[in-house]
């Protein structure tokens, strides 16, 4: 089975001193995607401008999804590894680096250099107990699921940082923003998720037309076959494994520094690993705008619900996941490759079949 | 004193295990015949345990006794949901699969929220504190019944799977879906029975853990988990196998909540699950793949 990877995907690059400058090359891209990718970003970058706070917190929900859910796109719509446990990376990024500012006034960046390599090695260790005992697919899928459960139990009962009563940061009311510590106003953080969105968009670009991008794919469709051309498969499994939690826990930091609140109960819980992969799933896995425009597509929609609700009076907790299931189950119902192969062919920017 | 205590603690957990063994037969006879994973399944569960509730709530009917009508309204319900949602998918690949039961998961869960609210309910039968006492030992008498419970549905569904013409055509379509198809089954058809009698298995056992445990919308997820946790420990579609493992997962998470705290009980059942998974991933009664 041939699955379109991606209508704006590179093609191989030429072989050179700037690969990666080559890949980015954005000459195979129809002149038509370009100017809507320009537009798109332009719009992004303006639109603290002239939105309310409360359309910049909505903003900031969307990006942190197209974020978390390209870094989640890696090991599933790259690789073809289902991971519904990717809580596990967001709270272990979360929770590190907010723990070390409490106690110690580490700042994030800094901390960064303690709960990325916690999450890439959760993320190996975990890849490398299932793809040497051979667990796959669904059994894959479960494994997954057990560690997060696992870490939520296990921070819900460890003091250091605040158990099952929750891990606070300080906050007040902030005139300055100070990016080195990440305290300051929400504008701030809509730029910070916004940047770490184009660059997580950039970096899945460039690795899905690298060799390894190409490996990944090649497990993907048939990994049998992978093996018998030679493809190291165990050890290209891993590294989707590992680059994708390590991408995760950056957006744990974020996520700390932004509510100021972690409770591992929640943090950790199924529901926010399903939240991640929806995005994704309903814009087309293994695409590179599939998780940008899933997370528009969803939060978008959802958050109108919740307004429309609120409008009429009706106050339902369920009304916003009972959406998501039925728009779930829609799309995985007359769109399996998702909406964005769908958009591009209406756009005119396929590039192949 | 403290190993009577300990002795007790143990009874419980076998006789809940029981009950957790039965939901999860539903959950293995689904994987064994139909080959999709039900990921809604604790959530199907909720179902009946909130059928239950609310029959006892408004008839003081007893759970135990409306287990044959709350069993036949989930048979029902899995029969409908294999033969409209789950058929079209049978030939797709597994994680779509997959996905489509999340998705059922995500509807059902939060359905009940928004009818029942996200507080606890419970059963309080008339037996509720009852208890024998054997030798050194207290049994709880819910736990007793909804074990003894537990023990005939399974029987029944052996029984079912040997004896009859439906159940020997199931196991059919299970061992060779192409061969079935030759000899003229209606392999839809079977496949959607057997989704509805693992339906009926796990509505059941939602009967029998209302009377032992509370039900709120959020435990759905978790008894999906447990189920799965107990089925790969006994092994994907063996039945014996399932309810070995439900007796063991609930014997540890009773030893955990005693020995540790009882919050901290589930990480055992996951820790059991990953050691399983890598010394023996077929699990403890399975066959080799």
């Amino acid at each position: 089975m041939t699955r379109q990877v991606d209508a704006l995907q590179a093609k191989p690059a030429p072989l050179g001193r700037s690969r990666f400058l080559s890949t980015l090359n954005l000459a195979n891209i129809p002149r038509r995607g370009l100017i809507l990718l320009a537009v798109l970003l332009a719009l992004l970058i303006a639109a603290p401008a002239f939105t309310s706070d409360y359309l910049l917190s909505i903003l900031i929900l969307i990006l942190y999804f197209a974020y978390t859910g390209q870094a989640w796109n890696v090991m599933m719509g790259f690789a073809g590894q289902l991971s519904l446990g990717h809580a596990l990376y967001v709270g272990i990024g979360a929770y590190m680096t907010a723990a070390l500012f409490i106690h110690f006034g580490t700042p994030p960046w800094i901390g960064l250099l303690v709960s990325v390599p916690i999450a890439m090695a959760a993320g190996a260790v975990i890849g490398f107990l299932a793809f040497r005992f051979r667990v796959a697919g669904t059994y894959f899928a479960i494994l997954t699921i057990a560690f997060a459960e696992f870490a939520r139990i296990g921070f819900d009962h460890w003091d250091w940082v605040g158990a099952s009563s929750g891990l606070f940061l300080p906050v007040a009311t902030y005139t300055q923003n100070d990016l080195w510590h990440l305290r300051g106003r929400p504008i701030m953080f809509y730029y910070l998720i916004l940047a770490m969105t184009v660059l997580a968009f950039l970096l899945c670009r460039w690795l899905l037309g690298s060799r390894l991008g190409y490996f990944w794919q090649a497990v993907r469709e048939d990994e049998d076959a992978a093996r018998a051309v030679g493809i190291a498969t165990f050890r290209t499994k891993m590294a989707a494994v590992v680059i994708s939690a390590g991408l995760t826990s950056f957006a744990g930091m974020f996520y700390a520094f932004y509510y100021n609140n972690l409770f591992g109960e929640q943090v950790f819980s199924i529901g926010r690993s399903i939240e991640i992969i929806l995005g994704p799933l309903i814009g087309g896995v293994g695409t590179l705008f599939g998780p940008v425009l899933g997370a528009f597509l969803l939060t978008g929609l959802a958050e109108t619900l919740t307004e429309i609700l609120g409008l009429i009076g009706v106050d339902l907790p369920g009304a916003k996941q009972v959406f998501y299931g039925f728009c779930l189950l829609l799309v995985v119902m007359v769109m399996p490759e998702g909406v964005w192969p769908w958009v591009a062919r209406k756009l005119g920017l396929e590039t192949r079949q | 004193m403290p190993l009577s205590l300990y002795l007790n603690v143990a009874v419980g957990g076998v006789l809940t295990g029981l009950v957790y063994g039965l939901m999860a037969l539903g959950l293995s006879v689904i994987f064994g015949v139909v080959r999709v994973v039900n990921f809604a399944h604790g959530e199907m569960m909720t179902i009946a345990m909130y059928i239950a509730v609310v029959l006892f709530a408004a008839f003081k009917l007893d759970p135990l006794v409306m287990l044959v009508p709350i069993a036949a309204v989930l048979f029902a319900l899995g029969y409908a949901l294999q033969a409209g949602l789950i058929n079209p998918f049978i030939n797709r690949p597994e994680h779509s699969q997959f996905i489509l039961m999340v998705a059922v998961a995500l509807i059902i869960v939060n359905v009940l929220l928004i009818a029942f609210g996200p507080d606890a309910h419970s059963v309080q039968t008339s037996y509720a504190f009852d208890s024998y006492e054997v030798g050194p030992v207290i049994i709880d008498a819910p736990k007793l019944y909804a074990a003894a419970g537990a023990v005939i549905v399974a029987a029944l569904l052996f029984a079912f799977f040997r004896g009859t013409r439906i159940g020997q055509a199931i196991r059919a379509c299970a061992d060779n879906y192409t061969g079935a198809l030759v000899v003229g089954l209606n392999v839809k058809r079977l496949y959607a029975l057997t989704f509805g009698i693992g339906a009926a298995c796990v509505g059941a056992a939602g009967c029998m853990l209302v009377v032992i445990n509370d039900v709120s919308p959020a435990v759905g997820p978790a008894y999906t988990l447990l189920a799965f946790v107990i089925v790969i420990t006994g092994g994907l579609g063996s039945l014996p196998g399932a309810l070995l493992g439900g007796v063991l997962i609930g014997l540890t998470e009773a030893m955990a909540g005693v020995f540790f705290t009882p919050s901290a009980k589930s990480m055992f059942a996951f820790a059991i699950l990953v050691i399983v998974l890598l010394l023996r991933p077929q699990g403890l009664l399975g066959k080799r793949a």
